[in-house]
């Protein structure tokens, strides 16, 4: 051969060189060559494929493995459970899909060709029972012609409620492919960004060519490459660069790559999507490789690479001809065929007969021979045969045959001859354990179509060559439709030099490395009519009938060929079927190949796991967690924790006695009502308003004045949508003439931001105000109850005057604490009690909240959660979350009294349409169960009394609800229509998701202290 | 997708918020400035709902939410998600103009 591995003559008998390794069952390595492949004879790796234990070698996939120890038979197909073996050695292989390693580590549809062999590695093969050879579903090709295209939709039609308890499960059962864990995923995934100037995606010829030309000008490139090594076709294939073997070229190019501090190299990495702004996915299987990956490491990492230009160099698939039979195992692509031979030195079968319609395929042929191996025929249906090839055919004494196989005979364990119909006319038989077919290559032209690019017809090539590529992308080499090694080498080189170029690299790229131009021509085939089944899509059991049956029904579009026979929408996204089914169709259909067209091609180029898209970011770390500044002292004294958005708050602390929440929520409730307590609630939004125009600014955003707002004062302040409806509200102080301080809710933080920024700088710039967020810099307590005064009093200086003259209701200024710590105190009640809330900076929280206890310790303080600050809201009528929830108005929440008159604010005019001020709304009203026993739930409807459950009777809900301990019984607030005009109306609540339904009266929303006493007092 | 910040440099989509379309202009108005209030409500209308659904390049508000929190605006071409040019939006949602009719 002409490659760079030495081969010796092909040894029937069982090699020698096991002995050197553990001892292997069955027929060790029986096909592997004595010499020669990049494997190592010195590394044996013991393997297990469904229970029989074999031998591999460092450097061979499972797949090369078992064609080593002659294994034809792999798998079992989606549908009819056919026989299945290997067919292709990359990444495209629609046929040999095994299910790697097992328990919660188990990998379904793991493609042999590009799973490396490991020491220890376990496979079994899928979608069979009781076992490969026997298996009892292969009664499903027996009833195929059920199984046509779109049989699902024809069969199973009616009656409807049977698809969902019969059919599917029973479909289900018979076919699919592997089965997935069912556990959670015990490895790690890593996500990461990479940028450069010049992406090279692949490491063929042109690939290196390309990256050599872009890494000597100075310009930083990254080059991946999804297989083990660098050299794509070059590893199998050979041939002779620069005057010495192609072996030798790839070495000393990727030493000099390695050598380039600017150059990245990236191997086992997919590249999988490209996406705008020069955006590209990659999956770098790190860890697929090893049994179990090494302690802190990954077992894949998924990349996101920004780069300023790309050179893709992804080579060219070989396509299967479709005949009868096609699907045995040991029919496989020439080009694999030649992988095996010369790359892994494994000889795929005794008597291998070949196929070809084009010049490439009879390279497959020297090399079997070269390799020893022997060649039982050379099918070609070409009139004419290149000379040099009848000429190399009569001095190595090969049969050669003019014509097509027309059938495969064998049985499960695969080809045992195949049946040529020569261009004569004549029929023949011919022995043989393994076909050889090449139907052409089709130039890679996925990832330059991800954009919606459509690829363009070639005649010359008989294949799809890419059309327009994604911005800033450049195809190079076999992807581009340039097959000699001459061409893939010089227009890598070109690529890449002018990738570097337009980023602004323009030093010497050096020239590109030279090499011959062998000839490929091809004359088109794309299907052998025949009895029997002709596969197009192998992996989702897509024969040529099912595709001529779609043409007749009508499916002409290739989009509806392929949902309506599923072809090419297997994992494997018909890499190697889509172009044979759109050659069918256009048969079938009268049309012209390019007329016919492609289907648009989407990422992911290449399977990948979720577990990647996901990374980190799993379990408790699926997002980001916020916590308040009290966090620490809160989780040490147990409290129950809630999320909230980001935030974990304390919900209540619960005490040892106490044997539910109730009982907790409820102490803490009358603990603030009879005594004092305090609450974490740094999580509200906070934003520092400055600036000579900061009132100005807020009189435009709320619905209230704040303009007006005397300094040292709080006010509370509503803001609307541009829309009319309701966005926030919240707290907001002025502690100087140009400073205002504006709180937010805990859950619109964020978005308020976001407005109150849109109006400064986009809607008016020219006040002087400026914004910042304060929330993570102030930790902030409320401190509720009679003897909220008290327990301040030990807080704070004694100086400071707290009484209700020199601090009263809605105040807010700056005091001093015992110990010199300066806060923000704040006069304002969310309960209904007498409250203050008071500002530290936020490295003060935990701090604070210890002291809080100490300086409380003489008036039982307790510490209380969002729950029970929940239940005194709703016992106090106050609206929140539940009520502020995007369809309500200010006055809907009872609050439309506050919109000034007297000055243009957002949302004013919308505010004042003619159905968000109708009588009839449903606006915010107190809701009291008539048997105060009964538990009120959020989300019941509100029907009048007399009336049946229904839509055109429904005249509301029930929003917050709560135990409230101080009336013993449970409360609500609801939206119910005219409801202000109702108090004393006795309703029906109906739940038809809890099948509940009683009687409740509407009433005032303040259940609690209706004249303010308290939080006054 | 990746949007140059006139502030920040080229910076990956996920720290940006989009609103939308940039040509509508918050009407301007004065209180009991005799207008109309059926032509208010329908400039306002305008403002808040009325878009055009534009096939190529569009000027539309980005926030910058997770870097210096502008508010800019680009001409993005809705065909292909090519930016054009991407700017500082200080004032341009305010309506320079008075309302028709004034």
């Amino acid at each position: 051969m002409s490659g760079y591995t030495e081969s010796q003559p092909f040894s029937r008998t069982s090699a020698k060189e096991e002995d050197a390794g553990p001892r292997a069952v069955g027929n060790a390595q029986s096909h592997r060559l004595r010499t020669g492949g990049l494997i190592d004879r010195k590394a044996p790796l013991r393997f297990t494929f469904d229970g029989q234990v074999m031998t591999g070698y460092a450097g061979d996939t499972l797949a090369s493995a078992l064609i080593a120890n002659g294994v034809k038979l792999v798998a079992r197909s989606f549908k009819y459970h056919r026989p299945r073996g290997i067919m292709t050695a990359g990444s495209e292989e629609p046929s040999a899909l095994v299910e790697m390693r097992s328990a919660a580590r188990r990998e379904p549809n793991t493609r042999a060709t590009t799973q490396e062999l490991y020491h220890g590695l376990v496979a079994s093969s899928q979608n069979s029972w009781p076992s490969l050879r026997r298996d009892f579903m292969a009664i499903n090709s027996l009833l195929s012609p059920i199984f046509v295209a779109g049989f699902y939709y024809k069969t199973f039609m009616w009656p409807a409620k049977f698809w969902e308890t019969l059919y599917e499960p029973l479909i289900r059962r018979a076919a699919g492919l592997g089965k997935s864990a069912g556990q959670p995923d015990p490895d790690h995934y890593d996500k990461v960004w990479a940028h450069c100037d010049v992406l090279v995606v692949g490491s063929g010829a042109a690939g290196l060519s390309a990256a050599l030309a872009a890494g000597r000008t100075g310009a930083r490139v990254i080059l991946v490459e999804e297989d083990t090594r660098l050299g794509g076709r070059l590893l199998s294939d050979g041939g002779e660069i620069d005057g010495m073997l192609a072996g030798e070229w790839l070495r000393e190019t990727s030493a000099e790559l390695e050598a380039m501090g600017n150059v990245r190299i990236m191997t086992r990495t997919a590249l999988f999507g490209v996406y705008d702004g020069g955006t590209y996915a990659a999956l770098e299987r790190v860890n697929d490789h090893v049994p179990v990956p090494g302690s802190h490491q990954v077992r894949q990492r998924l990349w996101r690479i920004v780069a300023k230009r790309s050179v893709v160099a992804a080579g060219a698939l070989e396509r299967p001809i479709v005949f009868p039979g096609n699907d045995r195992p040991g029919v496989m692509m020439a080009s694999a065929v030649r992988t095996y031979v010369n790359r892994f030195a494994a000889m795929p079968g005794r008597q291998i007969a070949l196929f070809t319609n084009n010049d490439d395929g009879w390279r497959t042929a020297e090399a079997i021979q070269d390799a020893g191996g022997s060649v039982a025929a050379v099918v070609d249906p070409r009139g004419q045969i290149p000379a040099a090839y009848q000429a190399m055919a009569k001095a190595s004494g090969l049969r050669m045959l003019s014509g097509v196989v027309s059938d495969i005979k064998g049985g499960v364990d695969g080809v045992r001859g195949i049946v040529v119909i020569g261009n004569d006319g004549r029929s023949q038989r011919i022995s043989a354990d393994c076909l050889a077919v090449s139907g052409g290559w089709n130039p890679n032209v996925g990832l330059s179509c991800f954009h919606r690019g459509r690829p363009v017809w070639h005649e010359d090539i008989a294949a799809f060559v890419p059309g327009d590529c994604p911005a800033g992308m450049t195809m190079a080499g076999a992807a581009k439709g340039e097959f000699s090694l001459g061409e893939c080498l010089r227009d890598g080189h070109a690529a890449g030099a002018a990738a570097a170029a337009d980023c602004g690299y323009h030093k010497n790229a050096g020239t590109s490395a030279q090499a011959g131009e062998e000839a490929y021509a091809i004359s088109p085939l794309w299907q052998v009519k025949g009895k029997g089944k002709a596969f197009v899509d192998f992996q989702h059991d897509v024969t040529a009938s099912d595709v001529t049956l779609a043409q007749r029904e009508g499916y002409e579009s290739v989009e509806h060929l392929k949902r309506y026979t599923t072809l090419g929408m297997a994992t494997d996204q018909g890499k190697t079927s889509n172009i044979n089914g759109l050659a069918i169709m256009a048969a079938a259909s009268g049309r012209s190949i390019p007329e016919t067209g492609t289907t648009i091609y989407r990422p992911p180029y290449a399977p990948v796991a979720i577990g990647a898209f996901a990374g980190h970011n799993r379990d408790e770390n699926f997002h980001a967690w916020r916590l308040a500044p009290s966090h620490h002292w809160a989780a040490a004294r147990g409290a129950v924790f809630v999320d909230v958005g980001l935030w974990k708050r304390a919900q209540w602390y619960p005490q040892p006695a106490e044997k539910d929440w109730l009982q907790s929520v409820s102490r803490e409730v009358m603990a603030v009502r009879n005594g004092v307590g305090f609450c974490d609630v740094s999580t509200l939004g906070k934003v520092d308003v400055r600036g000579a125009d900061a009132g100005v600014f807020l009189d435009r955003v709320y619905i209230n004045a704040f303009s007006s707002l005397a300094i040292g004062k709080a006010r509370y302040g509503l803001m609307l949508r541009e829309d009319g409806i309701v966005m926030d509200d919240g707290t907001t102080s002025r502690l100087a003439e140009d400073h205002y301080f504006l709180t937010t809710t805990t859950a619109k933080a964020g978005v308020v931001m976001q407005h109150l920024e849109f109006c400064r700088q986009v809607l008016w710039p020219e006040l002087d105000v400026q914004l910042s967020s304060a929330t993570d810099q102030w930790a902030q307590f409320s401190i509720a109850g009679p003897k909220t005064r008290d327990l301040l009093q030990a807080l704070c200086d004694p100086a400071e005057d707290l009484s209700n003259e020199g601090f009263p209701f809605m105040g807010a200024r700056e005091v001093k604490l015992r110990g010199g710590v300066t806060a923000r105190l704040f006069r304002i009640s969310f309960s209904g009690e007498m409250a203050f809330e008071i500002s530290v900076p936020a490295r003060y929280g935990n701090a604070m909240a210890e002291n809080l206890m100490i300086a409380g310790k003489p008036f039982s303080v307790t510490p209380y959660g969002t729950e029970a600050l929940s239940v005194m809201r709703i016992e106090k009528g106050h609206v929140a979350g539940p009520e502020l929830n995007g369809t309500t108005t200010a006055d809907d929440l009872g609050l439309g009294k506050m919109m000034s008159r007297k000055k243009d604010f957002i949302g004013r005019i919308m505010a004042g349409r003619e159905a968000l001020t109708a009588p009839d709304r449903q606006v915010v009203v107190g809701i009291k169960p008539i048997d105060v026993q009964r538990r009120l739930r959020s989300g019941a409807h509100v029907i009048p009394k007399e009336e049946l459950p229904g839509p055109d009777t429904d005249e509301g809900y029930v929003t917050s609800v709560c135990f409230s301990p101080t009336h013993n019984q449970w409360l609500g607030l609801g939206l119910v229509r005219r409801g202000r005009e109702r108090y004393g109306e006795v309703v029906r609540i109906h739940d038809p998701l809890r099948n509940e339904d009683y009687e409740a009266e509407i009433c005032s929303p303040v259940f609690y202290d209706p004249e303010g006493v308290r939080q006054r007092g | 997708m990746r949007i140059a910040c006139p502030y920040c440099g080229e910076r990956e989509v996920g720290e940006f918020s989009y609103l939308g379309d940039a040509s509508p202009k918050r009407p301007h108005y004065t209180i009991d400035d005799g207008t109309d209030p059926v032509v208010l409500e329908e400039a306002f209308n305008e403002y808040v709902y009325l878009r055009d659904n534009v096939a190529g390049t569009m000027r539309e508000y980005w926030y910058h939410g997770g870097g210096c929190r502008s508010w800019l605006i680009a001409e993005r071409s809705t065909l292909t998600h090519e930016f054009k040019s991407v700017q500082a939006a200080p004032g341009a949602g305010a309506a320079k103009v008075t309302l028709q009719g004034e």
